[in-house]
């Protein structure tokens, strides 16, 4: 039967002249594709040939009137599979492959959090011609149950120390004033971010005072709209604060505060399925990669690799899909680290820049619920401690949410996200009262744990080609703000993909060679 | 030296928020079904695709340029209309309050506003544009603001009211009728308790209470009522 309709594509003589009005105002028009293809730039090959050939009921007529009756539902199984059966399509003889992602994807992205994505959009939107780049990304748990965006706290600051994320948290909080310009999609309802332009106040003791005050200075000339606080000032301002053992505080003003992170995930998700980026639920597995043994200018022998094949294996079976890429994105957040051993990095003598890891690990973060009917009021900032303890309110209700970052000795083991609460009991809640006097009496209500792609590095991103495996892109080790730079890392992402350099915000100092080098870019601020 | 007040003109041009958007791409007729006939067309031909969403790209970004605030063209005093070299000799009077009602002025046009260090009063009723990411400007006019009036701006939020601490001098705020506040009730007692020298007008604090049912011979454990 098929074999049929395929002789009378090929006898029409017009064939020829069909395909080459495909882009332009075909009369036939564009048919949505089996699988992964839909939304893509170049639609099946077969597509008008469906419409011509096989159509007995009505012979000359132009199909596309599907809404009448049984007859409907018949014609457009019999124009799937024989899509399927053409070339550029997606058929199997042996069995159903639309649950697999597609065999080539110019870019795949491993990871579908809000960096994933983010890059993804950018990817999309910097692309020279609509449809020139085909991306793939590829999440192993859609319900994002373990991914640090959707257990995020969800705060943005620019109180950074280093210029670079200053720009980048400054990008990022115009693109969330903004986000219904960019991620607006036809006959969608507006994105509501639910945000909290409350600031952030950071408290230095005598020890800190003069970094606080340095940053501050720098944040300023960035454009970053903080101010300092004496002590007096942070009692008149904020009356429930114990400012014993505080020399100086920095408050946000303007551009800070806290937003729902789930909702810039489903925006993000959302915008980008409509700009013709497919989708894939698997675990990435394998990379295929080729090497090529080249000598520097300086006659060190170096193995050059490019990865050629991506592996992306099926939930709950030994099913995989070998993806053939030109691109890969290292987006995997507290995973990168296992991605990045798949595809060779870090194997090999150490010291060697072979041998240099990707020294990105997962850590585990607790954040508590509490509630406390005296505690401070909606004027309340994201208030951080010196003693790490941070805590910020949550909704009209008075309840709060917090936590602290462990010293090296109490990090908990991140095999899973149970929570434990002894850790509240014991580290948390003491310095908090000890702040807050308000907060001697508190009731917790819940709590969560999550992940930081934690660099053990610097605690600073990781943004750009791997010098050796020439084709994996990193965007990963944020460190807990990830959530707030990914807009601005995305776009970062896109031009170094496209344009091979960094266009708006300079970010060489994030490249993966600085771990060899040795040279950290600290961050002085990170709770 | 007298002060000035300033109210902006009865805006004539229609200024279309960004979800009345779709309705304004479809074609003429009737609009529902005028939207599924675009929406199959769109699902069939990439051009159609494109076509929308350059359209709602273009008013989406058209609504920014129409919101830019002209500088002095709409500004009259109440009552007369100065011409343009009155208006001139103006430049020195500060300003000491403005009246943007129902007037379309967003996040950027808010630099205008800012600029006014000796602004008393102002007044944002029913502004269509004004959202929780504007009021956090706000704290830059804290040393003279003593009024202000959200009431009837549907963008605004409880969580853009907390960033009205600031305004330390602040007086009247007026959060009367604003539909995206979750709880008006609350959020009344909450500001009147962040702000205790400002008359908080707008919410009423029993809006959000229910009346209890009249329990009398049932409820045994209270004491008899005198």
């Amino acid at each position: 039967m098929f074999r049929g309709a395929v002789h009378l594509c090929a006898g029409r003589g017009h064939l020829g002249r069909r395909l080459s009005t495909l882009r332009g105002g075909s009369a036939l028009g564009k048919v949505e594709g089996t699988g992964g293809h839909h939304g893509s730039g170049v639609p099946p090959v077969s597509s008008c040939v469906t419409f011509r050939t096989w159509d007995p009921g009505r012979a000359g007529q132009t199909v596309g009137q599907l809404g009448e009756g049984g007859w409907a539902g018949k014609v457009s199984e019999i124009k799937k599979t024989l899509q399927s059966v053409l070339p550029g399509g997606a058929w199997n003889s042996l069995y159903d492959t639309s649950h697999l992602p597609p065999e080539q994807s110019d870019v795949v992205i491993v990871g579908g959090g809000v960096l994933g994505l983010s890059v993804a959009y950018w990817l999309k939107r910097l692309e020279k011609q609509r449809g020139a780049i085909r991306v793939l990304v590829v999440e192993q748990d859609h319900t994002y149950s373990q991914a640090s965006t959707g257990l995020s706290v969800g705060g943005i600051r620019q109180q950074f120390s280093l210029p670079e994320n200053i720009q980048l948290s400054l990008f990022s909080v115009n693109f969330l004033r903004n986000i219904n310009d960019y991620l607006a999609v036809v006959d969608d309802p507006p994105l509501d971010l639910q945000f909290n332009p409350s600031g952030y106040l950071l408290l230095a003791s005598e020890e800190g005072a003069a970094i606080l005050e340095s940053n501050v200075k720098v944040q300023r000339q960035e454009g970053a709209k903080v101010c300092l606080m004496s002590p007096e000032q942070l009692r008149n301002k904020f009356p429930w604060i114990n400012t014993e053992g505080v020399a100086l505080a920095s408050y946000g003003l303007e551009g800070e505060g806290w937003f729902d992170p789930w909702c810039l995930l489903q925006g993000l998700r959302r915008k980008v399925q409509a700009m013709g980026v497919h989708f894939c639920h698997g675990e990435v597995t394998r990379f295929v990669s080729s090497s090529n043994r080249m000598e520097t200018t300086s006659g060190e022998e170096i193995t050059l690799k490019r990865i050629h094949e991506v592996h992306v294996k099926m939930d709950h079976s030994v099913e995989y899909q070998p993806v053939e890429c030109a691109i890969v994105i290292n987006a995997a957040g507290a995973w990168s680290g296992r991605v990045a051993e798949l595809a060779g990095i870090g194997k090999g003598p150490p010291g060697t820049l072979q041998g240099t890891k990707l020294p990105v690990e997962p850590r585990k973060r607790y954040v508590y619920v509490w509630h406390c009917p005296q505690g401070p009021g909606l004027e309340s900032p994201l208030v951080a401690d010196t003693s790490g303890v941070y805590f910020r309110r949550d909704g009209l209700g008075n309840n709060y949410l917090g936590g602290c970052s462990p010293t090296e000795e109490e990090e908990p083991d991140p095999e899973n996200l149970e929570v434990d609460h002894d850790f509240f009991q014991n580290k948390v809640w003491p310095r908090l009262a000890w702040r807050i006097p308000a907060f001697e009496s508190l009731k917790v209500r819940s709590a969560w744990a999550g992940y930081y792609d934690y660099n053990t590095f610097d605690q600073n991103g990781v943004v750009g080609p791997h010098p050796l495996v020439a084709n994996m892109y990193f965007a990963t080790g944020f460190s807990g703000h990830g959530l707030q730079q990914a807009p601005a890392v995305g776009r970062a992402v896109a031009e170094m993909v496209l344009e091979g350099r960094f266009q708006t915000i300079n970010l060489n100092a994030f490249l993966f060679s600085r771990f060899f080098l040795g040279e950290k870019v600290q961050e002085h601020n990170i709770f | 030296m007298h002060s000035l007040n300033l109210v902006a003109p009865v805006w004539n041009g229609v200024t279309k928020s960004i979800r009345d958007l779709s309705s304004s791409v479809a074609p003429k007729g009737s609009q529902k079904k005028g939207k599924r006939l675009l929406q199959f067309l769109a699902d069939r031909f990439y051009d159609v695709e494109a076509l929308r969403e350059y359209l709602l790209q273009k008013q989406v970004s058209k609504v920014h340029q129409e919101n830019r605030f002209q500088g002095q063209e709409w500004i009259q005093s109440s009552g007369r209309r100065p011409s343009s070299l009155e208006l001139l000799s103006f430049q020195a009077v500060p300003v000491e309050s403005v009246d943007a009602s129902d007037c379309a002025i967003n996040y950027e046009g808010l630099d205008n506003l800012l600029a006014l260090k000796e602004l008393q009063s102002l007044s944002l009723q029913r502004c269509p544009h004004v959202d929780d990411w504007c009021l956090s400007r706000l704290y830059q006019l804290a040393d003279s603001l003593q009024e202000l009036s959200l009431a009837g701006c549907p963008r605004v939020s409880e969580r853009g009211l907390a960033c009205l601490h600031h305004l330390q001098n602040l007086r009247r705020l007026d959060i009367s009728d604003l539909p995206a506040v979750s709880n008006p009730g609350l959020t009344q007692i909450l500001m009147e308790e962040m702000l205790p020298n400002c008359e908080v007008l707008g919410a009423d604090w029993a809006q959000g209470l229910k009346s209890r049912p009249e329990k009398q011979s049932q409820d045994t454990a209270s004491p008899t009522p005198a």
